[in-house]
């Protein structure tokens, strides 16, 4: 099936952000007509590789050889004229125009300048018609289905003259009919000569439609298997890797009995309307959420905290019914939220320090509605030294601080408060080691306190060190939990890639 | 502090530059005048403050000030209410077209920009359908009501110079203002809505009532400029009263240091950028080789200037702060 030649081969491709090994000596050769699938948990470096052959980003060592040219593209346009297409996990169709002019954005067929409407059309045609859309070219974009949006933009790619297709997750957010359909076109356009490549999450899909699959574990290349030594037990031990039992922290607390504080009940999320979530955590314990990018994590702890509309369902802080809907009166009860996106939603980026770490507690403290200036001064200034925010400059605009820094000031804000329930959507991301370390002695003294804190961490690994408890979330549902002594590594993963069922039974996916 | 510098160091320029070019300046009526007028439109200007603090805008503040300026000599002399009954109506509807305008904004969430605009032409219309496009005036009594808009405070000692009395609202309103906005807690809120609605939300800071309070101040002092302006004025036409006003408030606001993006501005900054509106204003009347058509020509450049140096300003320090930060 294969060439003799690669069409694209990688040579110890590396990746550093922040210090931190996104990638590291990766060599992987592509060949035209082949499926490859590369797999593995959150993290893993497999959107940092497609990135790289993509043209998005630019890898600190290693190199790239195009049909056995060295090349290093400047930029996506660069790649996409090599030849190499990138399908984005969120799709990039302009909503207000048809197929035809989707597939033609920015080399519109023009005479004078003026549109040339039938060349376009026609020009369109033959392409859908290649990935086997029923459609006219003339159809507004924003009419169709997820699915639909997908092939149409293969079909862009390939009217780009793409040798290879770079599918980043294509099938998150598909049908399983849509599914089906598209690994049929995969199947299909390998066999027309080009050459594959396979992001995903879904091991089905991997067993299914892949001629070849690397793991990636940790940013390095694992494992690699042809289509017939694959097994799913092969796949699942290579993405989880061994377990580092020793790097768990001794200072996990162990008091078990202590009682309920945070209790949801039937809670129906809007990502997830069908999939009831019942969740308890008791006062001081550390509960952490793992699942994939994408399992209703985040919907989770935003459907709690009220930011997001809730479906359906319950919350009850120590036995009260907390209103839904409300991030007012919640944020008043003593539930704190620290959003995963910190820059747009955690803070005010060209405010000071004080400005932002005292926002909740000036109201807590205010004497009819006026701020007590000496009090927020002392207060800020305590969690500044206490946080170790550095440099401990209270006025300085906050965007002008290390991502450690910043996180630590959305903490401060809610630390300062002491509140009853801590809720963290990602709290180390993009932060380096040594304030992750600092974040998670945080959050332990503020369980130690009394407070139930709720965490989402896609790193597994991270999730062992800070949690009490792990529950695992899978396409909105809760597929399962463990106490820390029990959880691995491994079962964790396990539990959020296939499941508690047999794992052979693909769940329906809402398109 | 540093932002008002640069608005009152344009506001020196344009009045020395005036002063040399036209001996009717600085004299004591002239200098008068020019208080009175800085002072309506200075309340104004304070009043789209806080909407633009919020990152949202009122274009409906003429169609107030028409309402309101229309509505107090209409009810005082065609309805015979008293001046009391008459006020308290006044600031109860700016109030009430405030908390509609806001919660369309807050709740409905429409752009405030068609909100407001939408008001425009709504209490414009009003306004006119009400008084029948009569011109409504105090038919010369009221004259203590009036003493509000028209009024003088004569200063002990001095003989040709008095303080106008709407300079006395603008002073109670300026400090009112900036206690609320530097001391209370809905004051910083309504920063932090301006500066990032989402961080306020993930705050648990009540987004929606802030924003509806913003725009009930804009729309109560609106009309309460209105009811100065009528009482200043004497007389006023429902067709072209409080014209364009909104944007003079916009344009002092903006001069004076507000970002329409929201987050940012100070109150003493509006007030030099009323002042340097209504200098200019006079300065077209006064320098004689400076046609009056001109006006609105001359007016745009200026702002424009001011707010480009000020883009520019702004850029330089973020600048400077970022490579200092690389520094350290």
């Amino acid at each position: 099936m294969t060439d003799a030649a690669p069409i694209l081969r990688c040579r110890g491709l590396g990746k550093r952000f922040a210090g931190v090994h996104a990638l590291r000596s990766v060599d992987i050769d592509f060949y035209a007509g082949e499926v490859v699938a590369v797999v593995g948990a959150n993290g893993a470096g497999m959107s940092t590789l497609m990135k790289i052959l993509a043209g998005v980003l630019t890898p600190d060592s290693g190199e790239v050889f195009l049909s056995g040219q060295s090349v290093r593209f400047a930029g996506v346009r660069d790649a996409v004229r090599a030849g190499i297409a990138l399908v984005h996990q969120e799709l990039n169709l302009a909503d207000n125009l048809d197929i035809a002019g989707n597939i033609a954005l920015g080399r519109e067929p023009n005479r004078f300048g003026f549109l040339d409407r039938q060349a376009m059309q026609s020009q369109a045609r033959e392409w859908i018609e290649r990935v086997g859309l029923d459609l006219s070219p003339a159809s507004d974009v924003s009419t169709l289905s997820i699915g639909r949006r997908q092939m149409v933009e293969i079909a862009k790619a390939l009217s780009l003259r793409a040798k290879v297709l770079i599918l980043d997750e294509p099938t998150s957010s598909l049908s399983m009919g849509e599914t089906s359909r598209l690994l049929a076109l995969i199947r299909t356009l390998a066999n027309q000569g080009v050459a594959v490549v396979y992001i995903t999450h879904r091991l089905n899909e991997v067993l299914d439609c892949a001629d070849r699959t690397v793991v990636l574990r940790d940013g390095a290349q694992v494992a690699e298997f042809t289509r017939d030594q694959l097994t799913r037990d092969k796949l699942v031990g290579a993405m989880v890797g061994t377990i580092h039992e020793s790097q768990r922290a001794e200072m996990q607390s162990t008091d078990t009995k202590s009682k309920a504080r945070l209790v949801v009940r039937g809670l129906l999320t809007q990502a997830h309307p069908k999939s009831t979530i019942n969740l308890t955590v008791r006062k001081g314990e550390i509960v952490g959420l793992a699942g994939l990018v994408g399992a209703g994590r985040t919907e989770l702890l935003q459907s709690i905290f009220g930011v997001d509309r809730r479906v359906g369902g319950d919350v009850f802080l120590d036995g009260q019914v907390v209103a839904p809907n409300d991030p007012v009166t919640a944020a008043r009860r003593g539930i704190a939220m620290v959003p995963e996106d910190r820059q747009r939603d955690g803070l005010m980026l060209e405010d000071s320090v004080r400005i932002n770490s005292s926002v909740v507690k000036i109201a807590r403290e205010a004497i009819a509605g006026f701020i007590r200036r000496g009090a927020e001064r002392t207060g800020v200034a305590r969690m500044i030294d206490l946080m170790k925010i550095h440099p401990a400059l209270p006025e300085r605009q906050v965007a002008l601080f290390s991502g450690g820094n910043q996180q630590k000031v959305v903490l401060a804000k809610w630390l300062s408060t002491e509140p009853s329930v801590l809720l963290l959507d990602e709290p180390s991301r993009g932060v380096d080691v040594g304030a992750r370390a600092e974040i998670h002695a945080l959050i332990r003294q503020a369980a130690n306190r009394g407070a139930s804190v709720l965490c989402s961490i896609s790193d597994t690994e991270e999730l062992l060190l800070l949690c009490d408890r792990v529950v695992v979330v899978r396409e909105g549902r809760i597929e399962g939990e463990m106490n820390i002594a029990d959880a691995t590594e491994e079962a964790i993963t396990r539990l959020a890639v296939v499941g508690s069922g047999d794992g052979t039974s693909q769940s329906e996916v809402a398109a | 502090m540093k932002k008002i510098l640069g608005i009152a160091g344009i506001f020196l320029v344009i009045v020395i530059a005036v002063s040399i070019l036209s001996p009717n300046f600085l004299t004591a009526y002239n200098i008068e005048n020019l208080l009175r007028r800085t002072a309506l439109f200075g309340i104004l200007g304070i009043g789209v403050g806080f909407v633009i603090l919020t990152a949202g805008i009122d274009l409906s503040i003429g169609g107030v000030v028409c309402l309101a300026g229309m509505l107090t000599p209409y009810l005082l002399t065609q309805m015979g209410w008293s001046p009391t009954e008459t006020v308290a109506t006044i600031l109860l509807m700016s109030v009430s077209i405030g908390v509609m305008q806001g919660g369309l904004v807050a709740y409905g969430r429409i752009q405030s920009f068609l909100v407001t605009l939408c008001g425009l032409l709504i209490f414009r219309g009003l306004a006119r359908g009400i008084t029948m496009d009569q011109t409504q005036g105090f038919q010369g009594k009221f004259t203590e009501l009036r003493w509000i808009g028209n009024g003088r405070i004569s200063i002990p000692g001095v003989e040709a110079f008095s303080v106008p009395a709407p300079v006395l609202s603008l002073f109670a309103i300026a400090i009112l203002s900036m206690i609320f906005l530097n001391c209370t807690v809905w004051g910083r809120w309504m920063k932090a809505v301006g500066r990032s609605p989402s961080a306020a939300r993930y705050s648990g800071i009540p987004v929606a009532r802030v924003q509806i309070l913003a725009y009930t101040i804009c729309s109560l002092l609106a009309g309460f400029g209105g009811l100065l302006f009528v009482c200043d004025v004497g007389s006023a036409q429902p067709s072209d009263f409080g014209n364009f006003y909104e944007l003079y408030a916009i344009a002092a606001a903006v001069l004076g240091g507000y970002r329409l993006s929201g987050g940012e501005g100070s109150v003493v900054g509006v007030i030099i950028g009323a002042a340097v509106m209504q200098v200019l204003r006079n300065a077209i009347v006064l320098i004689s080789w400076l046609p009056d058509t001109a006006e609105f020509a001359v007016i745009g450049l200026v702002i424009l200037i001011g707010v480009l140096a000020d883009e520019f300003l702004r850029r330089y320090a973020a600048n400077r702060a970022r490579t200092q930060a690389k520094g350290t």
